[in-house]
């Protein structure tokens, strides 16, 4: 039994290894003064300086959170809505037929989403930049506000808003001080779901980004397409040290009002790229 | 009245419905029909149908299954070792954390650890086997996909063990049933929804994602995902990538039929 034990902890620690090899490797040559990834000469800040003096980059990474900020809250207020709508269709198959239709673009791949939006925004008209790639990404993010939100909804008792209602709260007051406070929470995981996946999108933006408007992950792809250079180790390195601080503060903020809501998608909270 | 005005509330919800989840599929669905010069045709269809398309998306096909297998192979001892460890929330928390870091940054690692210099071309040239080309080929994609992926396999499954009731696996025991016997007839069938959802996971990106064939593939490695791209933004043949596009969607389609897809997970709340 020992034996067994020590085997299942040796492919534990291997598949983590693995896991994390390649990351503490792009992480460990941005310190490397000899500009290539695979002979470590002395160290330097000289890749996160070039970093900090890009200003290309710089607006780019601008861009990106003005996107990412915008488009997260636009998708929450909109993701409240349809929750609220889902919520009150009484039919069974019509709230599951909308529900279907709210997770077609959580399951869709991202070439498909981008390629269709590009034919979308190219009929109406609208030009490819700024605008499209924020209109593009509030719709690919409200889907993910609603299934945050929706089970805090399901949860809350009708009886809430009766009493409220029978006091004599208008109905803004009752969404304002009974409805919102209730599923705050799953607001906030919504924005924060939203928020990911806009900051972590590459495939859709690439598609309806056009020239001369650019966020991160374009930036990224179109340098790392290139090859090897150590500004880009540097970034990812910034962006790795962003997202642990980013994920670990929310998981305890999470924590702290756990209530073990199940979620509907897994893979959706995950943001499995597709 | 007042129906209405609720219903004018609901209005962006609705609209987002019909603007960005019905209109683009049907838009994709129409532009399939048009060839480059925007005449109406089947000619798209009938382009699909040959050789050189159908090879392309059976090796897309053959490739996402193999990203799929070994994802699989990879991840269930995973998950389930996992679930025999103390502290399991902080090492699946350890396993979550990669899936956040961007998928091109993960990528671009291997750009560097498969390069002709890079540390496992070394570690080769002291065994003794010499120097490989390890990029740019089938490989490297299949290797990198599967880097990825094994988190989004690991973590369905892991949640399914966990679920699972330990009774089960003692009852089977006493009643004699070996441990591999135990794994097939009682572990792996209770556990098939969690396999289900994490190859479902790995599958279909693994159709559609061009950026790991784009970068670390070389063209030695084209899959539907990587068509579609190609044919929208470089050679601007809308139609032909539609084309391809309606059959990645009708692939999907069939393969959440077939596993028992997603809408229902959800319904069930699970």
């Amino acid at each position: 039994m020992g034996n067994k034990n020590k085997w299942g902890n040796l492919y534990l620690v291997l598949v983590f290894a693995v896991l994390y090899a390649p990351i503490l490797y792009l992480m460990y040559y941005s310190f490397n003064s000899a500009g290539n990834m695979h002979e470590f000469e002395g160290f330097t800040w000289q890749w996160y300086d070039e970093v900090f003096q890009d200003t290309r980059l710089m607006i780019i990474l601008i861009n990106t959170l003005v996107i990412a900020l915008l488009s997260s809250a636009i998708a929450t207020i909109i993701g409240i809505i349809g929750a609220l709508a889902i919520d009150r269709i009484q039919r069974r198959r019509l709230k599951d037929a909308v529900l279907s239709l709210n997770n077609v673009l959580i399951v869709s791949p991202d070439v498909i989403i981008g390629a269709s939006f590009l034919i979308l925004f190219t009929i109406v008209g609208i030009k490819l930049g700024f605008a499209s790639v924020l209109i593009s990404h509030i719709a690919f993010s409200i889907p993910i506000t609603v299934l945050m939100i929706l089970p805090r909804l399901q949860e809350m008792s009708p009886t809430l808003v009766d009493a409220a209602r029978d006091l004599g709260a208008s109905r803004r007051d009752v969404l304002a001080r009974v409805i919102l406070p209730f599923i705050k929470q799953g607001i906030f995981a919504g924005f924060f779901m939203a928020f990911t996946y806009s900051l972590d999108d590459f495939a859709v933006t690439f598609f309806v980004t056009g020239n001369g408007y650019s966020t991160l992950s374009v930036e990224i792809y179109s340098r790392a397409r290139q090859g090897v250079a150590l500004s880009i180790n540097a970034l990812s390195t910034l962006i790795f040290l962003f997202t642990t601080a980013l994920v670990v503060g929310y998981y305890m903020i999470n924590r702290r009002a756990q209530t073990r809501t199940r979620r509907s998608e897994p893979a959706a909270e995950m943001g499995v790229p597709r | 009245m007042q129906a209405n005005t609720r219903a004018v509330y609901m209005l962006p919800y609705y609209v987002w419905i019909v603007l960005f989840v019905v209109a683009p599929v049907v838009l994709v669905a129409y532009y399939s029909f048009f060839d480059v010069d925007g005449n109406l045709t089947l000619q798209n269809y009938r382009t699909f149908f040959t050789p050189v398309y159908m090879q392309m998306t059976l090796s897309s096909f053959w490739y996402a299954f193999l990203v799929t297998l070994f994802s699989l192979l990879i991840a269930y001892p995973a998950a389930y070792l996992l679930t025999r460890t103390k502290h399991r929330q902080l090492w699946i928390l350890l396993i979550i954390l990669p899936t956040w870091i961007n998928l091109l940054l993960k990528t671009y690692a291997f750009i560097g650890i498969f390069g002709t210099s890079g540390p496992i071309n070394a570690l080769l040239g002291t065994i003794g086997i010499g120097e490989q080309q390890l990029l740019f080929n089938a490989f490297s994609f299949v290797f990198v996909s599967v880097y990825i992926f094994v988190p989004f396999m690991i973590l369905p499954i892991y949640n399914a063990l966990e679920e699972l009731n330990p009774t089960l696996i003692s009852a089977a025991r006493d009643l004699g049933a070996s441990g591999w016997t135990t794994f097939r007839r009682v572990i792996f069938p209770l556990t098939l929804s969690g396999v289900k959802s994490g190859c479902m996971a790995v599958f279909i990106p693994s159709l559609s994602l061009f950026m790991i064939t784009r970068l670390i593939a070389g063209n030695k490695v084209i899959t539907l995902g990587t068509a579609i791209e190609q044919h929208f933004l470089v050679t601007q043949d809308w139609g032909m990538g539609s084309t391809v596009a309606v059959v990645l969607i009708i692939a999907m389609a069939v393969l959440m039929l077939l596993t028992g897809g997603f809408g229902q997970e959800v319904r069930h709340g699970k």
